[in-house]
């Protein structure tokens, strides 16, 4: 028998998924009861999250293990499917847990009994993150990918309403058009090299002959069009932003790990499958990546800046976000490339926090109050009267308040002392700082160098406008009745945020090490496809 | 039997494709139907195109691999219908609330006007 602790990479799929489940059978009514059991789930997956962060993050003189790989079932690689654990995941993994928690914290107050079933869509919706970024195997990756949208359908109508009913439907269409390019990008690929395992497709897409050269580079092209729909690269990203500016606040927190689910694949597989064998040629489509990245960020920018109101300033604050990973991705460079990873861990924080927030700061004087009165009316909501009563309701609310909205400006636009300057700092360094000689900058860092720069002015430009708006414009302004439990949440985020920044050096050396694994994706192939060593011994005869 | 294949593929693509940018809602759904039967018979043609080999091993044939056709697409095939038929079975729920919430079937909820 294997140990307990080798089980540990499939609990962040196998937990969720009996969490959701039971749920399902717990009556409606009995929220808390679901709340407690989401919770407990979730931190539970926290700590496995370190638990596998701790197991992929071993020093090479401790051993090779970096990347520990779980055999579904025991089938050898590639005729198995696989999960596979590295840096690269557990840091993924981590960051959704982290965020799930807060979101679901801040749904407590009043969101999570604004429609059904909130709490087993989340669980799923988990399920799928985790396993999206767990999974060495294209075509399950397919399925978790697809469990991740189908319950981001349902939370995506969570609160229903007129405005998230149909941006609803603008959103499935969109997702199940990019499914199904994905499927047509997995059966090319297939259909060229023979195989589906991640990792072996890196041993054999070198092999290719070169008259299939062009099917597979099809096939590729694709599944990247696929995921860049998730991610929201130009010209794929128009739906992002109506898409997130209606969901529901602790939804649109926990979205905005979801573009990230499409970048995350992207750096993945682009460095995965073309980076083997093929040393001097650049990976595949990496010139696209850069430019379209790029043009995503001058879009964000420029999004941000016609923003109408704060809800849709944050969705493209998540295509800017999104934008600069790409771009980063597409530089080739492993330093710029690990400055990403940094910046879209305290980005995905920020734009987290900055979702919560604007709920919080809009209540009481939009037409969002309107709206969730009325869904909270539909809905019968027997104890709202009790829990209005116990809201804070001093101007210290309106002064935390504010000072979460400059948090969220300071990270988002990169200034110090918060985490999204050292981010950015270290991005426009490693673009400078670029392997070779000095005076060989090409000409595209610079135009990303200036783009970073810009968007981050846009976006300080547009956070400014917006509190001007919000905090210093109305006279006679109400004080938004806001409870603790979900003030909590944002200023957690942002205190994550003060964390990173104290801890940026540890931080950035494990994302160099991540990167660096994966740039050099041989132990991640070489751990996957070898032979299991702890094999159950009982069974020796293995005729 | 190739030609006649692919073009099959193409006419549900393409007719997937224009229907899927019509402005009724049921013309996508319709759409996006057409182009998930296209996209299962694409993927069953990428695990290569032969008639009367099984996919299953059976006990009065060789085990030559070459005389069986790959079981791999058909079981890909498999998951990809059910899960397209689930998720088109979401989208017309919410095909349907949109349609009462809005009281049209337009995609972006009105009618331009013209």
């Amino acid at each position: 028998m294997i140990g307990w602790i080798d089980h540990l990479p499939i609990v962040p799929v196998i937990l969720p998924l009996v969490t959701g489940t039971g749920m399902l059978l717990i009556d409606e009514r009995r929220r808390g009861l679901k709340a407690t059991l989401n919770l407990a789930a979730i931190i539970a997956l926290t700590g496995v999250g370190l638990a596998l962060l701790g197991l992929a993050d071993v020093s090479p003189t401790q051993g090779t293990a970096q990347v520990e790989v779980y055999r579904l079932g025991d089938w050898p690689a590639p005729f198995g499917i696989v999960l596979v654990v590295d840096r690269l995941a557990a840091l993924m993994v981590v960051l959704t847990s982290v965020l799930a928690f807060t979101s679901i914290v801040f749904s407590l107050a009043r969101w999570h009994r604004a429609g059904a079933h909130f709490h087993s869509l989340f669980q799923f919706l988990l399920m799928g993150l985790n396993g999206a970024f767990l999974t060495g195997d294209l075509f399950s990756l397919f399925v978790f990918f697809e469990v991740l949208l189908a319950a981001s359908y349902g939370l995506m109508l969570h609160g229903s309403g007129t405005t998230r009913v149909q941006t609803g439907l603008h959103y499935i269409a969109i997702n199940l058009a990019a499914s199904l390019l994905f499927l047509i990008g997995v059966s090319l690929l297939y259909a060229v090299t023979g195989t589906l395992n991640m990792a072996d497709l890196a041993t054999r897409i070198p092999l290719v002959p070169a008259s299939d050269q062009t099917l597979l580079e099809a096939g590729a092209a694709i599944l990247g069009v696929a995921f860049l729909v998730k991610a929201g690269m130009w010209p794929l990203s128009f739906w992002l932003p109506s898409a997130y500016s209606v969901a529901a606040p602790p939804v649109a927190a926990i979205f905005s790990i979801m573009s990230k689910v499409g970048v995350y694949v992207v750096l993945r597989l682009s460095l995965l499958l073309f980076s083997e064998g093929s040393a001097s040629v650049a990976p595949f489509g990496q010139q696209w990546l850069l430019f379209g990245g790029m043009a995503t960020i001058a879009f964000g920018a420029i999004g941000v800046l016609a923003a109408q109101n704060t809800a849709r300033l944050a969705g493209f604050a998540v295509l800017i976000s999104s934008g600069t990973v790409l771009a980063s991705i597409g530089t080739g460079h492993l330093n710029v490339t690990a400055s990403a990873l940094f910046y879209l861990v305290s980005s995905t924080f920020a734009t987290s926090a900055f979702f919560l927030l604007i709920e919080l700061i809009e209540r009481g004087r939009g037409p969002g109050a309107d709206m969730l009165a009325v869904t909270l009316e539909a809905f019968g909501e027997e104890d709202e009267e009790e829990l209005e009563a116990v809201g804070i309701a001093t101007p210290a609310t309106l002064a935390v308040l504010g000072l979460s909205f400059i948090g969220c400006a300071l990270v988002l636009a990169g200034l110090p002392p918060l985490s999204g300057f050292i981010a950015k700092f270290a991005l426009l360094t490693a673009l400078l700082n670029a392997p070779g000689n000095v005076a060989a900058i090409p000409p595209t860092s610079w135009v990303l160098l200036t783009l970073l720069l810009a968007s981050g002015l846009a976006t300080l430009i547009a956070m400014i406008r917006a509190g001007m708006r919000v905090f210093w414009a109305p006279l006679e302004r109400a004080v938004p009745q806001v409870r603790l439990v979900e003030l909590a949440p944002v200023t957690a985020l942002l205190i994550a945020c003060a964390g990173l920044t104290v801890q940026a050096e540890p931080l950035l050396q494990y994302t160099q090490k991540t990167v660096q694994a994966v740039h050099n994706p041989h132990d991640y192939i070489r751990s996957v496809l070898s032979t299991p060593k702890k094999q159950s011994t009982p069974t020796v005869s293995g005729s | 039997m190739e030609i006649i294949l692919a073009l099959g593929i193409g006419v549900l693509a393409g007719s997937g494709v224009w229907l899927l940018l019509r402005p009724r809602t049921f013309q996508v759904i319709i759409g996006l139907t057409l182009l998930s039967y296209a996209v299962n018979l694409f993927i069953f043609a990428m695990g290569r195109l032969r008639t009367g080999t099984p996919a299953i091993l059976a006990a009065d044939r060789s085990s030559d691999p070459a005389h069986y056709a790959d079981p791999l697409p058909q079981a890909l095939i498999l998951t990809a219908i059910v899960i397209s038929f689930a998720t088109t079975a979401l989208f017309l729920v919410v095909l349907l609330a949109a349609r009462g919430l809005t009281g049209t079937d337009h995609v972006d909820g009105a009618e331009r006007e013209s």
